[in-house]
């Protein structure tokens, strides 16, 4: 593609090494952990179940309910215990990014909780934590269309790459750094996009298609995974 | 497709032209997809895929054991694992009980064996109108995954016969995955359910039967 | 209340009860064992120390990390310790999200109080200068699955976690600690490790490191924070009372149980 270096040494559209297993809480339903390089996500699921308090119950249809945490100390600078705007905000994006994959429509008045936990953290954290509620939801035995998959696209000055890490994140040549989190249905349906950053709509359709790509990359490390706990 | 097959929601198990989508399957294009984890399998070209993991799904007529979370003024709530609300009425008692007398026939936190014996938007009402049903008395409890429930009975309940015959147990094997152990000893007991949870968690192994037979020799020793 | 299936049955709280009072458990240990403790430390990166702590199934995660600060009042020259804990909704059906609750509150100041008292940091030498700056220590405990005993799983962690990690570099004329970048040394601490061993009274029975249902049923429960054989903490929990002779007999069983447990210890931090 081009000449682009990046920190770590990767090619522009080369994921960090992946790892993913399945089972790994045991008191759960259903539990994953993924891992992209450093940043290191589990996730558990509990339900389908009554959905407590009772007023938020759904007499319609299922409920997903995700819950995204980081650990105090996932990062370098310790993060106080408890919720911030930011994981609020990130358990909900993770829910519409789920969402569509789900067939919980029968399951009225009841929920389907998720509890997303981030151990370590090298950027891409949202991404690797819905690619283990995915694997965590598929596990649990909840009816799904289709496995999900995520990844975060960045724009270092001009330049495209894949799975971006701390040091990208922070990225200050030239234009800058854009980060673009994007999640895909396997068939290619897509399910959440965020950007903070500048990026023309050009570069940005490239983008989706960069992402589009990875995904099926990581879908392939979540099927294995997934038919490894069978066996 | 001939054998047996773990597959992932989404993923592609036949060809819609030589088969029919059966339960966790749909019709996509020329394809039957998986629409849960699973095992595919085909039968009579009727695709489908059995679940692995996961929360209990009631099916009417199934034997379950349950346990008394709650009761109302005209019966116990019961908690048999499943999403849906299970209950069982005071009717389902065979003789007279006085509206205070609910928690001396059964109190919560005490275990039940029960029927499913209709399931509707409600939720699931239970019966206990048989001889083998009714409030556990003595013995011991052990939780297994629903899903592992065919293994541990086995090929026409060879399975659980063996570990009947070898622990001197009696066994009462609930769909749910909570099964009810009674032997003279304890320790008879624990090896029951020792030997339960080595077939759970070994559910794959080819050989299993053999297996389970050298591990309950061995726990003898 | 509501009793869910994932409480423990009556008739499992009987059948237990039955075989405690021959001394013997579901799981074959005697009554005064300890399930194997697995300890994995340097798990996350990104802390300044770290463990994974593993009894059976149950498991914790424990961090240590740092930050300079004003020392208290009262303590001018000596560095900060500040210890939590949080029952992640992740680990348990039980465990539901929001504010921590009050077992989460006392699981935290357990393990805060059996660190400080016993004097296992030496904190007078994380000051920097006195008066002005000094270190904070921070300890932060997380549950994976609880399957029992978080509170003994959490004390090991903790230890585990300061004993594995390095003070982060601190830019005296700037002012500035430079997160991300470790030095070579250690968190000074002593070469005793405070132990945190809970006593459970079930019936007539006192059993150690008690599985979930096992914990369920436990009446009341006596956790002894000590090193070396010296007491520096302790912790009756749950209401129901003690005689003193079962109170003795609960200091006699810990005072046996802590010798083994650090060997375990010993032997999996090596």
């Amino acid at each position: 593609m081009t000449n682009f270096k990046r920190p770590d040494g990767r090619k522009v559209d080369e994921l960090r090494p992946m790892k993913a297993k399945v089972g790994v809480v045991p008191n759960a339903d259903g539990s994953a952990m993924f891992q992209f390089g450093d940043t290191i996500a589990i996730a558990a699921v509990y339900g389908p179940k009554k959905m407590h308090p009772q007023h938020m119950q759904d007499p319609e249809k299922g409920t997903l309910r995700c819950t995204y945490n980081m650990l105090s100390f996932s990062v370098t600078d310790r993060i106080r215990p408890g919720p911030s705007r930011r994981s609020t905000e990130i358990s909900k994006i993770t829910g519409w990014a789920l969402e569509p994959a789900l067939m919980i429509d029968k399951y009225a008045n009841m929920v389907v909780d998720v509890h997303i936990n981030i151990l370590q953290a090298n950027a891409s954290t949202r991404c690797a934590g819905i690619n283990a509620a995915a694997m965590a939801l598929a596990h649990a035995g909840i009816p799904m269309k289709d496995m999900v998959s995520s990844v975060s696209i960045g724009k270092l000055d001009k330049q495209l790459v894949v799975d971006v890490n701390k040091k990208e994140e922070d990225w200050e040549e030239g234009e800058g750094a854009t980060d673009i989190p994007i999640t895909f249905t396997n068939n290619g349906e897509l399910t959440h996009l965020q950007l903070d950053g500048k990026i023309t709509t050009k570069q940005l359709k490239e983008a989706i298609e960069l992402a589009r790509k990875s995904c099926k990359e990581i879908y392939e490390v979540q099927k294995e995974a997934l038919k490894k706990v069978a066996e | 497709m001939t054998e047996k097959k773990i597959v992932i929601p989404g993923e592609i198990i036949a060809e819609a032209k030589d088969n029919l989508p059966g339960e966790g399957t749909e019709k996509k294009g020329n394809d039957i997809v998986a629409l849960r984890f699973g095992l595919a399998e085909e039968s009579n070209r009727l695709v489908k895929v059995i679940p692995l993991s996961g929360i209990y799904q009631p099916r009417r007529g199934n034997l379950v054991i349950g346990k008394v979370e709650n009761i109302t003024f005209n019966g116990w709530v019961i908690d048999i694992g499943s999403a849906e609300r299970a209950f069982l009425p005071l009717s389902e008692v065979p003789r007279y009980v006085n509206k205070d007398g609910l928690e001396e026939i059964m109190g919560i936190g005490d275990m039940v064996i029960v029927k499913i014996w209709s399931m509707n938007k409600r939720g699931i009402d239970l019966s206990i109108r048989s001889r083998e049903l009714g409030k556990v008395e003595e013995g011991m409890i052990v939780k297994i995954n629903p899903n592992k429930v065919p293994r541990i009975i086995g090929k026409e309940g060879s399975m659980i016969n063996l570990i009947k015959d070898e622990t001197k147990c009696n066994i009462t094997v609930g769909q749910n995955g909570l099964i009810w152990i009674k032997g003279d000893k304890i320790e008879d007991e624990l090896s029951s359910k020792k030997a339960i949870l080595f077939i759970s968690e070994k559910s794959f192994v080819v050989g299993l039967t053999e297996k389970v037979k050298k591990f309950l020799e061995e726990m003898k020793k | 209340m509501e009793n869910p299936i994932e409480m423990t049955s009556n008739l499992t709280a009987i059948r237990i009860k039955e075989y405690l009072s021959k001394d013997k458990r579901f799981d074959g240990r005697m009554p005064e064992n300890f399930r194997d403790i697995i300890i994995e430390t340097g798990i996350s990166k990104n802390a300044e120390g770290s463990a994974r702590v593993k009894l059976g199934n149950t498991e914790v995660l424990v961090g240590v990390k740092m930050n300079v600060s004003t020392p208290y009042p009262d303590s001018p020259n000596k560095g900060n310790l500040m210890v939590t804990a949080e029952l992640l909704p992740l680990s348990s059906p039980r465990f539901e999200n929001g504010p921590p609750k009050f077992p989460a509150i006392e699981l935290g100041r357990v393990i805060d109080r059996g660190i400080r008292e016993s004097k296992f940091i030496e904190l007078e030498k994380l000051c920097i200068k006195e008066g002005e700056k000094v270190w904070t220590v921070f300890i932060d405990i997380y549950s994976i699955n609880d399957d029992g005993n978080l509170l003994d799983a959490a004390g090991i962690g903790a230890i585990a976690a300061l004993k594995n990690a390095k003070i982060p570099k601190y830019d005296e004329k700037e002012d500035k600690v430079l997160f991300g970048e470790l030095s070579d040394e250690s968190i000074p601490v002593k070469k005793e490790l405070p132990i945190s061993i809970t006593a459970h009274k079930i019936g007539k029975n006192l059993i150690i490191d008690p599985t979930r249902d096992e914990e369920d049923i436990s009446e009341t429960r006596v956790t002894i924070c000590s090193s070396d054989g010296e007491i520096s903490s302790m912790q009756k929990g749950d209401s129901e009372s003690l005689s003193i002779e079962e109170m003795n007999n609960i200091l006699d069983l810990i005072e046996k149980t802590e010798r083994v447990v650090f060997k375990k210890i010993e032997k999996s931090l090596k």
